[in-house]
């Protein structure tokens, strides 16, 4: 990977809650427009790196740096502007539910841009209509299933043109076809939009489906295991747990 | 910022329209004017297709105006051709157009002023039936406990109990004492008009007794506890965890509902009495401090006009309240519906029922008690 093509650069971060160390030494680059995945046991800190690299919490030691440029250091300003490029959706999905799904697009739009009230509208149809909810501006969230509301979290997370795309676990709790076809819907965008996209996830058929590069945390040593392709790491894992990690069927065909 | 990208329309003679995007499109500028080309589809064209040599930057405010074009065209039963657009955005487009979940109609409960009146009346008509047929599952389930063929679980009941009476004592006492203050205030405006400042008694005697410690009791318990039942029980639901007892073949109204109703219907009673008795405590220190009476014609009068009989009505009162109160808390709860904000609105919705309940039941209580000469 030439330094050019770096999106984003994870350099000697320290996790920590207070004073109980989540994950240290984590060091990697995610190249711009390919499709990473934070793996790992549950537990180990994934949604905690990603809410470091979003800027929900605040590295223990180290720095993150999009572009090249510090998103640690910088200024609230200069942050403002670097969270703007950048779509969450979240593990629990977090739509607002006092709001429609329309409002729960819009909100970020009225937040970041000067639009009217009618080019608002214009958008927010679009991005629904970009996730296959076309038509839903004026349901509520409780009034969706389960995979429709992932989707509409994606429109959201998509309304201001987001250069780098998060994911949190899209499929947990989507039955197996939702759960394809919400991967689809991720390559769709990455292919239509170019964004950058990290995704913590744990299913197998996902990673070997749409991601390009693997980050592996390991619980026990509280450190990156590897970072490498999921063919890589599969047929020469740097360990037993990454290998056990990307052998799932094989180890649950053997007795027990 | 003016929008410095431009879309413009041309029609063939052979009916194909072309969009030709000039210029950069962005989101701070707002979306760019389509109304030339809208109005130009809608005369009928044949095919509509795009011309981007000259466009440069462009984000979903393009995107977002030309997907409306393109609905449009589409509604029309024209052809698009997206093979002049950058890969992107012809991507972008295909997959906006691309059918996914269909909305249905929303269903309107009503529509028109009367009907709507019609649609409220018979939805309070069946929330009362729906009150009646949860009290009196409650009352079977009750009947089943006391002929010893019911699972009620003491722990829950004893747990439930204390917080309804110890817990909830200290907020019932302070705000009973401050009721009795008003109340006497209020009498030392008025009988001092009069020269009557002797009937004080009277006034706190009665006010207190027959009505304000029963009820001011019942308010605050219906916001302490009648909402505390619903969050309990709502998220309960939620959780499923009332779907597992039921499975069990245990029903919720005797594991949950009963320790709940009993426990209230015995405690109000016992929290009137102190209600009672702190707010006679604030009239009298106003009436003596303030209204220059005597303490020991306080109690003479006291006990002049307040008979046993005023006590008795009081917690007698106390008593449906707390059934009032336990089964709208208990009920709000089960209905409560399976997310996670629906916990707020049952315990709001306890509340509101339950002291509207209490205020109504006070009322038919007190005509009663006037007709029968209580
Ligand atoms: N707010 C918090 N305060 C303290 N510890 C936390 C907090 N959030 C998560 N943790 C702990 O940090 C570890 C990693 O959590 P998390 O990042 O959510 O794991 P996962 O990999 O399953 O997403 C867990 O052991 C969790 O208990
Ligand atoms: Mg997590």
């Amino acid at each position: 990977m030439s330094a050019a093509d770096t999106h984003i650069q994870v350099r000697g971060l320290t996790m920590a809650y207070g004073s109980r160390v989540i994950m240290q030494g984590l060091d990697f680059g995610i190249a711009r427009g390919g499709v990473t995945a934070i793996v790992g046991g549950s537990g180990c800190g994934k949604s905690t790196l990603l809410r470091h690299m979003i800027g929900l919490l605040e590295p223990a030691k180290g720095e993150i740096l999009y572009n090249g440029e510090s998103f640690t250091a910088a200024g609230t300003l200069r942050r403002a502007e670097m969270l703007r490029r950048f779509g969450v959706t979240y593990q629990q999905g977090a739509l607002w539910s006092s709001m429609t799904l329309g409002e729960n697009v819009a909100l970020p739009l009225e937040q970041y841009t000067k639009l009217s009230a009618q080019d608002i509208r214009r958008i927010v149809q679009l991005k629904l209509a970009l996730v296959g909810l076309a038509g839903f501006e004026d349901y509520a969230p409780s009034d969706i299933s389960g995979g429709m509301r992932k989707r509409a979290a994606l429109a959201r997370a998509l309304a201001l043109d987001p250069e780098v795309l998060f994911f949190d676990e899209p499929s947990a709790g989507l039955d197996p076809i939702s759960s394809r076809r919400l991967d689809e819907l991720i390559l769709q965008v990455r292919d239509s939009t170019g964004a950058t996209i990290i995704i913590v996830t744990h299913e197998l058929p996902s990673i070997y489906a749409i991601v390009d590069q693997c980050v592996f945390l390991d619980a026990e040593t509280r450190t990156m295991a590897a970072v490498g392709s999921p063919a890589e790491l599969r047929d020469n894992p740097p360990s037993d747990t990454i290998g056990r990690f990307f052998r799932r069927d094989a180890e649950e065909a053997q007795p027990a | 910022m003016q929008q410095a990208g431009t879309i413009e329309t041309t029609l063939e003679d052979s009916g194909t329209v072309t969009l030709r995007l000039g210029g950069g499109f962005d989101m701070d500028a707002g979306c760019a004017d389509s109304a030339a080309a809208e109005a130009m589809l809608a005369q009928g064209a044949k095919l509509l297709r795009y011309n981007a040599d000259r466009l440069e930057n462009w984000d979903s405010s393009l995107v977002a105006v030309l997907y409306e074009l393109e609905k449009l065209a589409a509604a029309a039963g024209m052809p698009i051709d997206r093979s002049a657009l950058p890969h992107r955005l012809a991507g972008l487009l295909a997959m906006a157009a691309s059918i996914g979940n269909r909305a249905g109609d929303t269903a309107k409960i009503c529509n028109g002023p009367i009907s709507c009146l019609g649609a409220q009346t018979t939805e309070a008509w069946r929330e009362m039936l729906r009150f009646l047929d949860f009290a009196g599952n409650t009352t079977l389930a009750l009947v089943d406990l006391i002929r010893g063929r019911s699972k009620m679980r003491w722990r829950d009941f004893w747990a439930v109990l204390q917080n309804v009476s110890v817990e909830a004592l200290p907020i019932v006492v302070l705000i009973s004492f401050l009721v009795g203050v008003i109340i006497a205030f209020l009498g030392a405006v008025v009988l001092k008009k009069f020269g009557a400042e002797f009937a004080i008694s009277y006034l706190i005697g009665y006010g207190i007794l027959r009505e304000m410690g029963a009820i001011m009791t019942g308010v605050i318990m219906a916001g302490r506890t009648g909402a505390a039942f619903a969050a309990q029980l709502g998220s309960m639901k939620v959780s499923e965890e009332i779907d597992a007892l039921q499975t069990l073949g245990i029903s919720p109204n005797e594991f949950l509902v009963l320790p709940r109703v009993v426990t209230l219907v015995l405690m109000m009673p016992l929290l009137t009495v102190f209600a009672d008795l702190v707010g006679i405590f604030g009239g009298y220190l106003v009436a003596v401090s303030m209204m220059g009476v005597a303490s020991g014609q306080f109690f003479i009068g006291l006990d002049f006009v307040a008979g046993l009989n005023d006590f008795a009505l009081g917690l007698f009162k106390a008593m449906v309240f707390g059934v009032l109160i336990a089964t709208s808390g208990c009920m709000k709860g089960m209905q409560c519906r399976a997310s996670a904000d629906a916990v707020g609105e049952a315990a709001t919705k306890a509340v509101v029922l339950s002291i509207t309940l209490i205020i109504f039941a006070n009322t038919i209580i007190d005509w009663a008690a006037a007709h029968f000469n209580v």
